[in-house]
């Protein structure tokens, strides 16, 4: 087998809290506990969660854009953890990431032209005016026209800002983007076009993404495979086709049902959870999900359920929970 | 037919801001009836004019620089939008009462959840302090707040957003209000809360027999939990319908267009979304025609020249503002 393009293993990011007479470290926050997976190259990894669920956090450690606390991340066969600062500054040409609020992402001083630009000038790419007719081609990617360029990010709708931190993003020609919530801050109408944007580029550009929501609509549309996250560890993954037809895990299956439909025909059984998301700081014992499981067994209260691989050998359907323990220990 | 009179009636809204641009129409010339213990959506994107039709209703609109410059709002035979803010004060929290999308900010950080809950209740009730603490508690049990008599002495901080929400909820029913504003009540919550909060105001509704106007974005939750719904752009109602209908056989192009482009669970992977192309415009420089044609599929000359407006008055059981609706 070829090497994936991302190699994630056992990543952790663990955050102090600090407090009390001489600032000690009180607790920490467990934000992502041992998340491992690999993405192959052209495809979408989808991470779905609620919010505080580490999914963030995750993109960002994977990027390191924050230190991990611990783990392993290979990206195009490399440990970018054991990077110097000068390796990873090369790295970051191959790696690239779309934020949540269009609004906060652009600084409102530069030209939009200037803006996507930018890592063109850091890295010293090309001629004066090689830089230019990529930022055009750039433009052309994301469909927006060439005026933009000698605009300003307060004269553009959130839609159009979002379609410029792609085009920034693409500038280097990544590999691999991480989209943190990209369309989450979008109205529904503008939400489908910048979604049918980053479809084609994968498609078209061979871009791979991490692409993180809390909407489990948004991330079947754009997905070849699904982590579901909760309190810091990937608590299902699966191919998305696999993941939406047949849920396994009890907290993937609420989430689901959680979502309303806009049919007003199909009114979905709900299964509504008790409760609010636990303290990543004071997480359950055993399963984290545990106290709000509708399936909750006398076991899961004390024993962590290990990963196990609920699908076949060619089709792997990882899923964290008791309920499908007997099927067998996977590799970590 | 039946003959049940509405709780509300809003006709010929007309609330305009001053801008750099000049006055711009936030809304323009809204009309409906809501009916006692029914749910009647608002659903539009950014700037169509829900949340501030939503203001209005309570005399909210920041003024300067907002103003309602004609059109009545009648609750229970007055007229609201004439009338003196001491006057809307006995109402508000009272006979109408309002819930935002962020709680935090509705909620004052340096007072329990209690002294607020009391503070509303004694302003409109005449309470002593114990007997209006005993409403209040009783109003958290009934959202579904767990030790409801511990939780009422905790700071808002202290407490979850969903939490949060349903101290909100709580608030503004504790007065047994007719009407309930309820704008993007849920939109801050994860979806596993969200799915508990509108649970609880379909309930409480049942309850209190009120009736509620949920202001939303979101066509899943209006689906879900409305009687009826306003679809608004830019300003203007543009179709109105119970959900049935709505969902069913929309007929406004923008209607289905918002219906279409909504990323839902499917069987089936789509190669694209469908999209509604280019942007909603710009209020200050608002087209002479209809807002939508610029957009919309399948816009005509006439569309382009004369503005559309609704087929039927707010009594009519479905309205659509569009030359050329949908079968």
């Amino acid at each position: 087998m070829s090497t994936p393009l991302l190699k994630v293993v056992d990543l952790k990011k663990h955050f102090p809290v600090r407090g009390g007479l001489f600032r000690r470290v009180q607790a920490r926050v467990r934000a992502v506990d041992g998340v491992s997976f690999e993405l192959e190259r052209q495809r979408t990894l989808g991470l779905v969660g609620e919010s505080g669920c580490g999914k963030s956090t995750l993109g960002r450690a994977v990027l390191r854009l924050t230190e991990p606390t611990a783990g392993a991340v290979h990206l195009n066969g490399e440990d970018v953890l054991a990077l110097s600062p000068e390796a990873m500054k090369a790295k970051r040409r191959e790696m690239q990431i779309i934020y949540q609020d269009p609004y906060a992402s652009l600084s409102p001083r530069r030209l939009i032209g200037q803006t996507i630009q930018e890592p063109l000038d850091v890295h010293g790419i090309g001629t004066s005016a090689e830089r230019r007719r990529r930022v055009e081609d750039l433009l052309d990617i994301v469909g927006l026209r060439k005026q933009v360029l000698s605009r300003y990010p307060h004269e553009f709708s959130g839609g159009q800002r979002q379609r410029i931190g792609i085009a920034r993003a693409l500038a280097l020609n990544p590999s691999f983007i991480v989209a943190d919530e990209p369309v989450s801050a979008l109205d529904v109408s503008v939400q489908s076009q910048v979604l049918n944007v980053i479809a084609r580029l994968q498609r078209e550009h061979g871009v791979s993404f991490l692409f993180i929501s809390h909407d489990l609509a948004v991330i079947q549309h754009v997905s070849d495979d699904v982590g579901v996250m909760y309190l810091g560890a990937l608590v299902e993954f699966a191919a998305s086709e696999d993941l939406y037809r047949e849920p396994k895990h009890p907290y993937t299956r609420a989430l689901m049902s959680a979502i309303p439909v806009p049919d007003v025909k199909r009114k979905s059984k709900r299964i509504v959870l008790g409760g609010d998301v636990p303290s990543p700081m004071h997480p359950p014992s055993g399963c984290p999900f545990h106290p709000r499981c509708p399936e909750a067994m006398p076991q899961c209260r004390e024993v962590v359920p290990p990963r196990v691989n609920a699908g076949t050998a060619a089709k792997p359907h990882y899923v964290r929970c008791h309920l499908y323990s007997d099927a067998g220990t996977a590799p970590a | 037919m039946s003959v049940r009179e509405p709780v509300l009636s809003v006709r010929d809204l007309v609330v305009e801001f001053s801008t750099r641009y000049g006055p711009v129409r936030a809304v323009d010339g809204v009309s409906f009836d809501v009916y006692p213990n029914e749910t009647l959506g608002i659903v539009g994107e950014s700037g169509c004019g829900k949340t501030v039709t939503g203001l209005s209703i309570l005399g909210l609109i920041p003024s300067p620089p907002g103003r309602i410059v004609s059109g009545e709002i009648r609750l229970g035979g007055r007229d609201l939008a004439r009338m003196p803010e001491e006057q809307l004060r006995d109402l508000r929290g009272h006979e109408i009462s309002m819930i935002f999308q962020e709680p935090m900010t509705a909620l004052n950080p340096v007072l329990t959840v209690g002294s607020q809950m009391v503070d509303v209740l004694r302003r409109h009730k005449q309470y002593t302090r114990r007997q209006a603490r005993a409403v209040a508690v009783e109003m958290l049990a009934r959202v579904g707040i767990p030790v409801p008599d511990k939780r009422i002495d905790e700071y808002p901080h202290e407490m979850s957003g969903g939490m949060r929400q349903r101290v909100m909820i709580a608030m503004a029913l504790s007065c047994d209000p007719k009407v309930l504003i309820a704008d993007e009540p849920t939109t801050a919550l994860d979806v596993t809360t969200q799915a508990q909060v509108l649970e609880q105001i379909v309930k409480l509704q049942d309850e209190f027999h009120m009736a509620v106007v949920l202001i939303t974005h979101d066509l899943g939750v209006v689906a879900e939990t409305c009687d009826r719904a306003l679809v608004m752009y830019c300003g203007e109602v543009i179709e109105r319908a119970d959900i049935d209908r709505l969902f069913e056989a929309p007929r406004h192009p923008y209607s289905r267009g918002l219906l279409d482009s909504i990323p839902r669970l499917r069987d089936d992977k789509l190669a694209e979304l469908p999209v509604i192309p280019g942007m909603v415009p710009d209020l200050a420089h608002l087209p002479s025609g209809c807002r939508f044609a610029e957009r919309c599929p399948r816009a005509a000359a006439d569309c382009r020249r004369e503005r559309p407006v609704l087929d039927g008055g707010p009594g009519s059981p479905a309205a659509v503002s569009c030359f050329h609706p949908l079968a």
